[in-house]
């Protein structure tokens, strides 16, 4: 186990390494001039090579990626041209907002996904099953902005249950919580349809197999079957789809931020493209990678922890 | 402790079992042989309650005393474990494999028992020391992929008696085993049998394995009963063509070697001709017409009555009938 994870954090550093420069290279690829952006078209000659020379963009590549990871490093994720604050100010600000809708798109996700698909499994070919098959069918094939616009038809106007959008901030925790509940909702629509197939289909397989007919034949009430001796063994695909569906949830945000007009760091990424703020983007898709890359991180590590047939291999 | 009549599962147009009609006493053992496909598992199922949700079950099933024809699942479940418990062929496959092996054999004591957690350990621990497992202790904390198949195939043993079962069914319980760890498991099951004075129903395709293992004997085949008795009496002597086919075609038991002929060359081992024909296939008469050696014109149309022979032997074949 010890060295399974020395194993998996060395590789772990060497994927974010990696991402940094692949960022740090389409970044600079990209057409655009940030002085240009900064100054405006009616910008003078000279004020755009003063301020080129100021941000450092005359030098070498590899001499700003290195200058931009040693201040990386130190937390020091340069200023954002268009806010004209330091990025890592903007992004810890932003990120509170975003990191909620994504955990919570997430439970939500994994909470009503076992539910329905250890459900389903459960009523094999009954109406249930149908039902479940039917909804996350339709679940799948709907886009997340859509659903967004559905749900705030429904109940924003003209329910008038919740907020069609923006954010009151965190000093009131009640009306932070209901101005999130339809952006989560629309972000798991999707995710616990794709889910609840995936842990229908894994239980299915494993209610074929002998030790589950084993706790039959020990007469082990139902439920106790499928949540004990079921759902564990068919974590391992489950785990798997969780991971990747982590990486779709963030990028998700960026769609549903905009919907619901929200300020965290989809909207951010969004704006700062939009600006050619180099600094800002740079730093968020290294962020949103990072991000992708710990989850796949610790997808692995609970594959082991899941399963003791794995740590003899690890 | 159990006992079936005229049991029949059916499959939309084939059936599985047919009129099987059979019973176990409490401390009997009895043997249940017949080749791949010809209802052994399914009579074992059947027993347990757990035919598949497509089947229709018909006939009478008494266990303990209480009539479970038709009982709900919930009331077999109640009965599982604790008055009738069964162990499969596959043991590796037969365990839950995330599980450690104390919490496998644990479980049953907590849900069914309402034992603590302290007292289903001790009581785990005896359990383990009575089917033979070394080091109990250090048993209780590994998994399955961590010990033996015989190992294995004893842990199945010590869950299957944590509730303490009138009636223990094995199918199969020494097939995935080498030669002599099956014979370990048979004195074990067989021990174990004597000692709590439980009903063994021990189902398995190796004649071997059923006459050290049984007192009576069932032979199936294509879903019924076809020759039934004491097991030494119809081992030595069968009176059913297809008991006779099936004991022929063993290899050498018991020391004897595959004969030769009169010039001395080997003799190919006799086999039955043909295969257990589909279900859905089978003759409406004698389910082995079409197979058998000493076929009668009716044997095909006509269905043999269970001819009672001295002993409490019975087969059913009109050859018995007629006086042959």
């Amino acid at each position: 186990m010890g060295y399974f994870l020395l194993r998996r954090t060395v590789g772990f550093l060497a994927t974010v390494l990696t991402i940094t420069m692949v960022v740090f290279a389409v970044m600079n690829i990209l057409p655009g001039d940030p002085a240009l952006t900064i100054l405006g078209i009616d910008a003078s000659e000279q004020a755009l090579a003063a301020l080129r020379a100021q941000l450092g963009l005359n030098d070498p590549v590899l001499v700003r990626y290195a200058a931009w990871i040693g201040d990386a490093l130190t937390g020091d994720f340069g200023t954002s041209h268009s806010y004209r604050v330091p990025v890592s100010e903007l992004v810890l600000e932003r990120m509170p907002l975003t990191l909620s809708l994504a955990i919570g798109g997430m439970v939500a996700t994994v909470l009503l996904a076992l539910v329905l698909g250890i459900g389903a499994a459960a009523n094999h070919r009954k109406s249930g099953d149908w039902g479940v098959m039917f909804l996350s069918q339709i679940g799948i094939a709907v886009p997340s902005f859509w659903a967004a616009m559905l749900l705030v038809l429904l109940f924003a106007v003209h329910l008038q249950w919740l907020p069609p959008g923006g954010f009151p901030g965190w000093s009131d925790p009640v009306a932070a919580v209901r101005a999130l509940i339809l952006p989560v909702a629309a972000l798991t629509i999707v995710q616990a349809a794709v889910l609840a197939r995936v842990t229908r289909s894994s239980a299915l397989e494993v209610m074929r197999l002998d030790y589950v007919r084993t706790a039959r034949a020990m007469g082990y009430p139902r439920q106790r079957i499928l949540w004990r001796h079921v759902l564990p063994n068919a974590l391992v695909p489950i785990v798997t789809i969780v991971g990747l569906q982590f990486a779709s949830l963030i990028t998700g945000t960026i769609v549903i931020e905009n919907v619901f007009y929200l300020p965290g760091l989809g909207r951010l990424v969004f704006q700062a493209i939009a600006n050619r703020d180099l600094p800002l983007v740079q730093a968020l898709v290294t962020l949103f990678a990072v991000i992708v890359v710990t989850v796949n991180f610790l997808v692995d590590v609970i594959y082991v922890m899941i399963d003791p047939r794995l740590k003899a291999r690890a | 402790m159990i006992a079936l009549s005229d049991v029949s599962v059916g499959f939309d147009g084939a059936r599985a079992l047919r009129d099987v009609t059979l019973s176990v006493a409490r401390g009997e053992r009895l043997g249940i042989v017949g080749e791949s496909g010809s209802g052994k598992s399914m009579l074992g199922l059947a027993m347990m309650g757990m035919v598949p949700d497509a089947a229709r079950i018909a006939g009478e099933i008494v266990l303990d005393g209480t009539a479970m024809s038709g009982a709900p699942e919930r009331v077999w479940r109640r009965a599982r474990a604790r008055k009738v418990a069964m162990i499969f062929q596959e043991p590796m496959a037969a365990l839950n494999p995330l599980q450690r092996l104390g919490e496998t054999v644990m479980e049953p004591l907590l849900v069914h028992q309402g034992l603590g957690r302290s007292a289903a350990r001790a009581r785990t621990l005896e359990l383990f020391d009575e089917v033979g497992i070394p080091d109990p202790e250090a048993r209780l904390r590994q998994y399955p992929h961590e010990i033996s198949g015989g190992q294995r195939q004893r842990v199945l043993i010590a869950l299957s008696l944590t509730c303490d079962p009138a009636l223990l069914i094995a199918d199969e319980p020494t097939t995935a085993l080498d030669a002599h760890v099956a014979l370990r498991i048979i004195e074990l099951l067989v021990r174990l049998a004597d000692k709590r004075r439980m009903a063994l129903v021990f189902i398995s395709h190796d004649l071997a394995a059923v006459a050290r293992a049984t007192e009576r004997i069932a032979v199936m085949y294509g879903g019924e009963i076809v020759e039934g008795g004491p097991t030494p009496a119809v081992l030595a002597a069968p009176r059913h063509p297809y008991t006779r086919g099936l004991l022929g075609a063993r290899p050498g038991i018991g020391g004897q070697t595959p004969g030769r002929d009169a010039d001395g060359r080997r003799k190919r081992l006799p086999t039955i001709p043909g295969s257990v024909p589909p279900l859905s296939l089978l003759p409406a008469g004698c389910r082995f017409a079409g197979r058998c050696a000493v076929e009668l014109s009716h044997c095909a149309a006509v269905r043999p009555e269970p001819y009672r022979l001295p002993d409490g032997r019975f087969a059913a074949c009109h050859l018995l009938g007629a006086g042959t």
